[in-house]
């Protein structure tokens, strides 16, 4: 299995000239595994969009390169390259039947009239479409049109499959079983796959590894596991997920992957990457809103104040007042728990090992 | 930050791309040479000749502008004329257009067949058909005189009249379009913050229209500006441009004269054009999608409803008034003196004009699908494709619009009576001078109703063809024309029309060989020959309604898998 199958190397894309100019994607670089699928993922103008456009070859970068199984095909125009694209509002070609749709890249391609007919039919059996090969697109649902376009891609049996925000004219419920079948399906094919989206669930439940984007620049590159337990900096902690961000300073270092940490007056246990931070120094805790645990108030502990709880039915949110900062605090089975009212003071634990910190930043 | 080297790896990759594709190749370039060749070249010459008095270089053309009289006059004339028609023809153009997208009026669809109506006809059927209501032995000339005393349908107020009522269905045209994308939820919005009706109408519909109105004004002073038929029949002593540059050239054989008589014109109708274009169109709040609001308001005041449904009854009821003098007076056995129906002229009009007719109807036939498909593609580059000098065939193609028949037929003649480095062969006096006029003259059409068509369908349906392995060549063939096709059909549609009614570049390249309807009729007016002009009008507006009918059929047979574009976005 190749691990640089799909390589972008430094790409870079500028629109516009002279003072206009704009920097889309700035020094973009990604390996991405045979058979692996890798998110873009990034609130919207951050340049996935724009760098998925590349690697089809819609956009030409304005440096760098792109490389499919070990060939460049930074010029190459998008009609040969061995990718096919899913669209965000599927582009499927209104006057054509939706077996006319599949079968379109593959008449191009002149295949014989019987492997079209068995592919088409394959392809339609795969996404769940049997029978409805004579429909046009416009008599289908949402959900059905959007398996014709992940149809009329699949077939062509692309090295890479680009898929753009497919499910964002979806429905929430359809929303959620179509990103579990997309997953799926691209794992039993076992095809190498880009895909976009602005939805940072959908990022973590779909992906083998994430790219996050900001500002046409990489974040960070990683596992969902990894990108929501170690983000890099104060953008993707609060990007993934929810994030309280406590400041607080480098106490004693203890050991190597030790250090104790000053906040609120108090002090933490929390473990680091060797040799990150040094004593005295100003850094930011990241607290994940479920690593907090309340309890009625005890002497000698962190004391905070009830502002507002909320019952979710699944869980409970609190938002809790520690000198002068808001805390926000998820509390799951509420049942199981003692229930605090606005006004309560309460005693507030942090699950240190689901602590990380990050060298300080200012919100921006 | 980026170096500036990098943008050139782009431009290159661009570059490459486009080679990759030696057809698309070829076709920019093929385009570029016959723009160069039939729209530059020609309003190049007309320019130089200008400048060129006895052989030699010389300004004293321009520098006559504001001395000589035949200069002077007649440009102030033409302003004048332009901005009076612009005027009533937007006014009357936003009445009707008002009445038909936001009064309960009934009707509405016959009301707006009925003003659409002059443009499909030659628009100098109108002043034809003011003579002979209004002319000097005209039918109602006896009773207009007992109300306003002693007129002369010959001159200013004639010409306002008629233009007004042949190019007033233009604003009528733009305005709808942007009358019927207001959303009425803003107008409702108003009321319901306690504005009054009228109020509404002030601060709310007429801004937001405002764009229109402008841009349905500078339209129409163009039209009016570089009208040529309605002032050679109707302008008595109002010496206008246009005329005054035919009668220059056709007359007194002065060349130079003539075309600095057509840059006079050429220059207001560019700068309207331009304004319109890039100034006015990019201030407007609506964009016309062509997706009705359904913006009926119920429960109207008299005072909104009156004027609307009285401008109307009006306008249409002259429209019918016109036509159907033209129809009356062409069974008349001779015009003022004798009322007798006959059928002679008919005869008599089929006996002198049936090469005219048969000349009319080859060369248009021969233009038409020409244009279509060049004005479709070029569309289609313009709009999908990147390559240097996208900008600039835009801006070719489209100048055409803006440029006078007089300029465009001057030029021709000019450009191509002789062999050139561009184009080795002699054109003048051939059906392909005519042809190629026609074509490229009406490319416009083609080009816009394209771009119309192309803007209203999602690119990613395009690029999913790409992306699946067809060219740029396939894409157009199995995707966009397929999708455009009732564009097309439209496009194919007026361009027909356009060819069928031209007249005032054609006169200057139509020769004994080749000669056109239009021009016959022409003929026959300059004779006092009305009820044969009539006849043979009506003529030409049968055939032009057969023709429409004809592609409407067409277009209902093929369009019904495209009508349902919409299930994207």
């Amino acid at each position: 299995m190749r691990q640089d199958y799909l390589v972008l190397k430094s790409l870079f894309k500028v629109f516009g000239s002279g003072e206009d100019a704009v920097t889309a994607v700035d020094d973009v670089n990604v390996q991405v595994k045979e058979g692996e699928l890798v998110t873009l993922l990034g609130p919207s103008g951050c340049g996935k969009t724009t760098t998925l456009r590349m690697i089809a070859g819609f956009e030409l970068p304005t440096s760098g390169e792109v490389l499919i199984d070990g060939e460049d095909v930074s010029t190459t125009p998008p009609n040969r390259r061995p990718t096919t694209m899913v669209f965000q509002n599927y582009a499927l070609f209104p006057h054509l039947t939706v077996f006319e749709n599949i079968a379109y890249g593959l008449k191009i391609r002149r295949d014989s009239s019987q492997d079209i007919r068995k592919k088409a039919e394959e392809v339609m059996g795969l996404v769940g479409l049997r029978g409805l090969g004579t429909r046009s697109p416009a008599q289908l649902s949402g959900g059905q049109q959007q398996r014709v376009s992940l149809a009329r891609s699949l077939v062509m049996e692309p090295k890479v499959l680009l898929l753009d925000e497919p499910l964002s004219n979806l429905d929430a419920k359809l929303r959620v079983s179509t990103r579990l079948e997309i997953r799926k399906l691209q794992q039993r094919v076992g095809i190498t796959s880009v895909y976009v989206t602005h939805d940072q669930e959908e990022a973590l439940t779909l992906s083998d590894r994430v790219v996050i984007m900001h500002q046409g620049k990489i974040m960070q590159i990683g596992t969902p596991q990894e990108i929501y337990a170690r983000p890099v900096n104060r953008f993707v902690a609060d990007f993934i997920g929810k994030a309280n961000f406590l400041e607080g300073r480098v106490g004693r270092i203890t050991s190597q992957i030790q250090i104790e940490l000053d906040i609120m007056g108090k002090k933490f246990q929390v473990s680091v990457q060797k040799d990150s931070f040094s004593e005295g120094e100003r850094v930011l805790l990241v607290v994940r809103p479920e690593s907090v645990t309340l309890e009625p108030k005890k002497p000698d502990t962190l004391i905070g104040t009830v502002r507002e709880a909320v019952y979710l039915g699944s869980e409970m949110v609190y938002e809790i007042e520690v000198s002068k900062s808001l805390l926000t605090v998820q509390i799951a089975n509420p049942q199981e728990h003692v229930a605090f009212e606005e006004g309560d003071e309460v005693t507030i634990t942090f699950q240190e090992k689901n602590l990380h910190i990050l060298p300080y930043e200012e919100a921006q | 930050m980026i170096k500036p080297g990098r943008k050139r790896q782009e431009i290159i990759g661009n570059l490459r791309l486009i080679c990759k594709e030696p057809l698309l190749l070829v076709s920019i370039l093929a385009i570029f040479y016959f723009l160069l060749t039939f729209v530059v070249s020609p309003i190049y010459m007309v320019i130089k000749t200008s400048l060129i008095v006895d052989k030699q270089f010389d300004l004293s053309n321009y520098l006559a502008i504001f001395s000589k009289r035949y200069y002077f006059q007649p440009f102030l004339n033409s302003m004048i004329l332009g901005i009076c028609t612009a005027s009533t023809g937007t006014l009357l153009g936003f009445a009707f257009a008002y009445a038909i997208t936001r009064t309960p009026i009934p009707f509405k669809r016959f009301f707006r067949l009925t003003a659409t109506f002059p443009i499909i006809s030659p628009p100098f059927v109108v002043a034809l058909a003011a003579i002979l209501l209004f002319g000097r032995s005209g039918s109602l000339t006896p009773i207009v005189k007992i109300i306003i005393g002693e007129y002369s349908i010959y001159g200013l107020g004639g010409l306002v009249l008629v233009e007004t009522i042949a190019y007033g269905p233009i604003a009528f045209l733009v305005l709808y379009g942007v009358l019927q994308a207001i959303d009425p939820a803003l107008e409702e919005a108003a009321m319901d913050l306690g504005a009054s009706r009228a109020k509404v109408f002030s601060t709310v519909t007429v801004p937001l229209a405002i764009p229109g109105i402008a841009s349905a004004w500078l339209l129409v002073f163009i039209e009016s500006m570089a009208d040529f038929g309605n002032p050679m029949i109707i302008s008595g002593d109002f010496r206008v441009l246009s005329v005054q540059a035919f009668l220059q050239i056709t007359g007194m054989y002065d060349l130079s004269r003539g075309s600095t008589l057509a840059i006079l014109l050429l220059t207001p109708t560019v700068t309207a054009f331009f304004l319109q274009k890039y100034w006015v169109a990019r201030k407007s709040y609506v964009t016309v999608t062509g997706r009705p609001t359904g913006a009926t308001i119920k429960g109207l005041e008299w005072y909104v409803k009156l004027p609307a449904y009285a401008t109307c009854l009006l306008f249409t009821a002259i429209i019918f008034l016109f036509y159907g003098m033209v129809i009356y007076g062409s069974f008349q056995k001779l015009w003022g003196v004798d009322a007798t129906l006959t059928l002679k002229n008919y005869v008599e009009m089929f006996q002198v004009g049936k090469d005219y007719i048969f000349d009319s109807l080859t060369l248009s036939t021969l233009a038409t699908p020409i244009t279509g498909i060049v004005g479709m593609f070029v569309a289609f580059l313009v709009i999908r494709k990147k390559f240097i000098g996208r900008g600039l065939m835009e801006f070719v193609s489209m100048l055409t619009f803006a440029v006078p028949g007089t300029v465009v037929g001057i030029g021709y003649i000019l450009a191509f009576n002789q062999r050139s480095v561009l184009f080795p062969f002699v054109l003048t006096g051939t059906a392909w001078i005519i042809t190629t006029l026609l074509i490229f003259r009406n490319m416009p059409v083609g080009i816009r109703s394209g771009i119309a068509a192309l803007q209203q369908i999602d690119p990613s349906i395009e690029e999913a063809s790409t992306d699946l392995g067809a060219d740029s060549n396939k894409t157009f063939r199995k995707i966009t024309l397929p999708m455009i096709a009732p564009a097309f059909f439209s496009g194919l549609a007026f361009s027909f029309v356009k060819a069928m009614t031209a007249i005032s570049a054609i006169i200057f390249v139509v020769s004994g060989r080749w000669n056109l309807i239009t021009v016959a009729i022409l003929g026959f007016v300059d004779n006092s020959q009305y009820a044969q002009a009539a006849a043979m009008s009506l003529l030409l507006i049968s055939i032009v309604l057969v023709a429409l009918g004809i592609i409407q059929v067409m277009v209902g047979r093929i369009g019904k898998g495209a009508r349902t574009v919409s299930i994207v976005g």
